[in-house]
């Protein structure tokens, strides 16, 4: 689960880690106060900066420094609204929402700190880099030795050791290192107390006058640890989010939304994934991932129908089933129905194999739908591709 | 001669009398598993379809003499149950459970990797040794019994390659499912040592997935180590970046986890790499002559 920028910030300032002042916005008249706010304080500067889920915000005109009120006001007019298209929304952009009206910090020093789940070793591993400011990514590909590594023992956590070691390599000031030390600690009890898949402060900077602040924030939660952090729960913001994916999480299926013109209906997620793979390979563009899990009911899979039909680029749909545990007859019975409940006009593809299939495939077969039935993976690739391409084609 | 589970394993249920454990404890013993009891906190003493029921694993391990144990433990309890199996000593510890939280699985692996214990999964359908023995939640009727061992993370894709490849009269030796999360207890390369020590196994099966570095860990081992011919799909090539896709463990994240990347390093390594998850079982048939 991710969370905006202002709301990690506020969790990095429970845990003392210092960040600018500021506050959220979600209309132009709570911009203006909270503008009129930190110009009173004495602020010089004030930063305007969309909030959305997508990194990238700065360089797509999400964030603007302002200098008067009326400035502050014209500029969220600007942005709060607008769609903004950064390298991480696609080229529809998102949609501004909220704002964050922060206090511009006179930077000195651009760093980075982050913590994230390292997998090979299995362990927490917080790293630095005096590269701040920059993609973390790029800085990893390019020049991967200007980041350094402390690895965590999950039995003692990080050790003030640790992140001081890292405060030195960030080349910062002896009066500035207990300081970073506490930062770096905060953020680590922070990282484990929420649960946290990642946490990025990009950039951490130091100010003119020797300060420390976490001038962003970037924070993912484990969507697998939310069932003990019912508060966190409620940062979640579902319009940042696909509204057919949020549809799907209410029903419990593990449906993302891809650009394609074939529908997939898969149990299981290895082979969920091979079926996109080899829709690909047949020719044709998966429009989803869809993964019914392995005791699907019928309700399931009525509801997933729901969801792949809203999609309007769909044109066709491939069912790939291996029932090991989930029977054959039992998901043909579900599909058959479904497709009269909801009044299925595109056509259907399905591969059915393991338990039960033969009496599934008579049931399919004595429906009397518009079903077709592929006898191996290969087979019934090569039907909803062609099945795609003629209704797209019917529609020229 | 297989790996992990055979005749000799004796198999305990943790979350036994729960509506998963139940079935597939039935399941495991249908297929010939010798299922001892299990363990269901505060229902010890009791007995369920005939196995009796044990308040903890140490006291299940007393009673019944059980080698390898089974978890269908809910995901908030599930790490706990991990690492109760491993105080008491059980030398195979398989759970199923999905959804534990990365942060615990931290804490659990610190303490496995220092025991005598192996864990699979979680996240995993389990372990088969067709014709002998099954540990988990995978159909036992699509296999048969042969010399082709498996590695796989995901479950009804491991299924798609068994089913393949009994359909070209082709037996598999042992079948790991390691487990989609993204920390496991028995990585590609440890299940990889396994069955290229394993004297019944002639050739092997990797399938992975995108997310993480294991396969290419799992390619320089066969390129040093692995004589036996190895047929390999990763499954997720069309998977966008920084998505999860369905598997916790399966997501591509700073560029790392690419499926062309680990193609591309598990060919290098001679293997021999599928591009359409349909082709495991004729690549299979070809390599090994049949």
């Amino acid at each position: 689960m991710k969370i905006h920028e202002y709301q990690g910030k506020e969790i990095l300032r429970q845990y003392g880690v210092a960040v600018p002042d500021g506050e959220m916005a979600t209309t132009l008249e709570e911009a203006y106060t909270a503008a009129d706010q930190l110009f009173s304080n004495g602020h010089k500067v004030v930063v305007v900066k969309a909030q959305i889920h997508a990194g990238g915000r700065g360089k797509g005109g999400g964030v603007k420094l302002v200098r008067t009120l009326e400035e502050a006001a014209a500029t969220s007019k600007a942005i709060l609204g607008m769609q903004l298209v950064t390298h991480q929304t696609g080229p529809h952009g998102q949609r501004v929402r909220r704002l964050l009206i922060e206090a511009g910090s006179e930077i000195d020093r651009e760093l980075y700190l982050g913590l994230v789940l390292d997998r090979a070793s299995a362990r927490v591993v917080m790293m630095a880099s005096q590269a701040g400011g920059m993609e973390i990514e790029d800085v990893a590909r390019e020049t991967p030795e200007r980041i350094f590594k402390e690895y965590v023992d999950p039995a003692i956590g990080l050790q003030p050791y640790q992140a001081r070691k890292l405060a030195f390599k960030l080349g910062l000031q002896p009066s500035q290192i207990g300081e970073a030390t506490k930062c770096m600690m905060g953020m680590y009890r922070a990282f484990m107390d929420c649960d946290c898949t990642l946490m990025e402060i990009n950039p951490f900077i130091t100010t003119k006058n020797q300060k420390l602040l976490a001038l962003d924030c970037k924070m993912n939660f484990d969507d697998n640890a939310m069932f003990r952090h019912k508060s966190l729960k409620e940062l979640r913001d579902i319009t940042e989010e696909d509204p057919l994916e949020v549809e799907a999480s209410k029903y419990a299926l593990n449906y993302i939304k891809l650009d394609g013109s074939i529908a997939c209906m898969v149990n299981g997620a290895g082979l969920a994934m091979a079926t996109m793979d080899i829709i690909k390979y047949a020719g044709g563009s998966p429009a989803n991932f869809l993964d019914v899990g392995g005791g699907a009911s019928q309700e399931q899979i009525e509801n997933a129908f729901g969801i792949l039909l809203h999609d309007s680029n769909v044109k066709a749909i491939f069912i790939n089933i291996f029932g090991g545990i989930l029977r054959v007859d039992v998901l043909a019975q579900g599909v058959v129905n479904a497709a009269r409940n909801l009044n299925v006009t595109l056509p259907i593809v399905l591969r059915l194999e393991g338990t039960n299939v033969q009496e599934g495939r008579k049931i399919i077969a004595e429906s009397g739908l518009n079903f077709q039935v592929g006898s191996t993976m290969q087979e019934a690739a090569d039907l909803v591709v062609a099945a795609a391409k003629n209704a797209l084609r019917g529609e020229d | 001669m297989s790996v992990l589970v055979g005749k000799g394993t004796r198999l305990i249920v943790q979350g036994i009398t729960g509506r998963e454990g139940s079935f597939h404890a039935r399941g495991c013993a249908d297929y010939g598993t010798k299922v001892m009891g299990g363990v269901t906190p505060g229902k010890g003493g009791k007995t369920f379809e005939g196995w009796p029921v044990f308040n903890t694993v140490e006291e299940a391990v007393q009673e019944t003499g059980a080698n390898a144990t089974v978890i269908f433990v809910p995901p908030p309890a599930a790490a706990d149950g991990i690492l109760e199996a491993v105080a008491a000593g059980i030398p195979l510890i398989v759970c199923i459970t999905e959804g534990i939280p990365v942060l615990d699985m931290v804490r659990v692996w610190e303490v496995v990797k220092n025991s005598k214990s192996r864990l699979i999964g979680p996240n995993c359908p389990g372990v088969i040794s067709p014709g002998k023995a099954k540990i988990g939640i995978m159909p036992g009727l699509i296999h048969k019994e042969g010399s082709v061992g498996i590695i796989s993370r995901s479950g009804t894709l491991t299924y798609e390659a068994v089913y393949q490849l009994s359909e070209r009269g082709i037996g598999q030796s042992t079948a790991i499912g390691i487990g989609g999360d993204p920390i496991v207890g028995t990585t590609h390369v440890d299940a990889l040592k396994l069955l290229n020590e394993d004297a019944d196994t002639e050739a092997i099966v990797m399938i992975g997935e995108i997310g993480g570095t294991n396969e290419e860990v799992a390619a320089a081992y066969i390129r040093e180590h692995v004589k036996k011919p190895v047929v390999g799909f990763i499954a997720g090539q069309t998977a966008p970046p920084g998505r999860r896709m369905g598997h916790a463990g399966a997501i591509i994240s700073g560029g790392e986890g690419t499926a062309q990347r680990k193609m591309d390093v598990m060919r290098e390594a001679g293997i021999h790499v599928v591009t359409s998850p349909a082709e495991i079982g004729e690549t299979m048939q070809r390599v090994m002559g049949k």
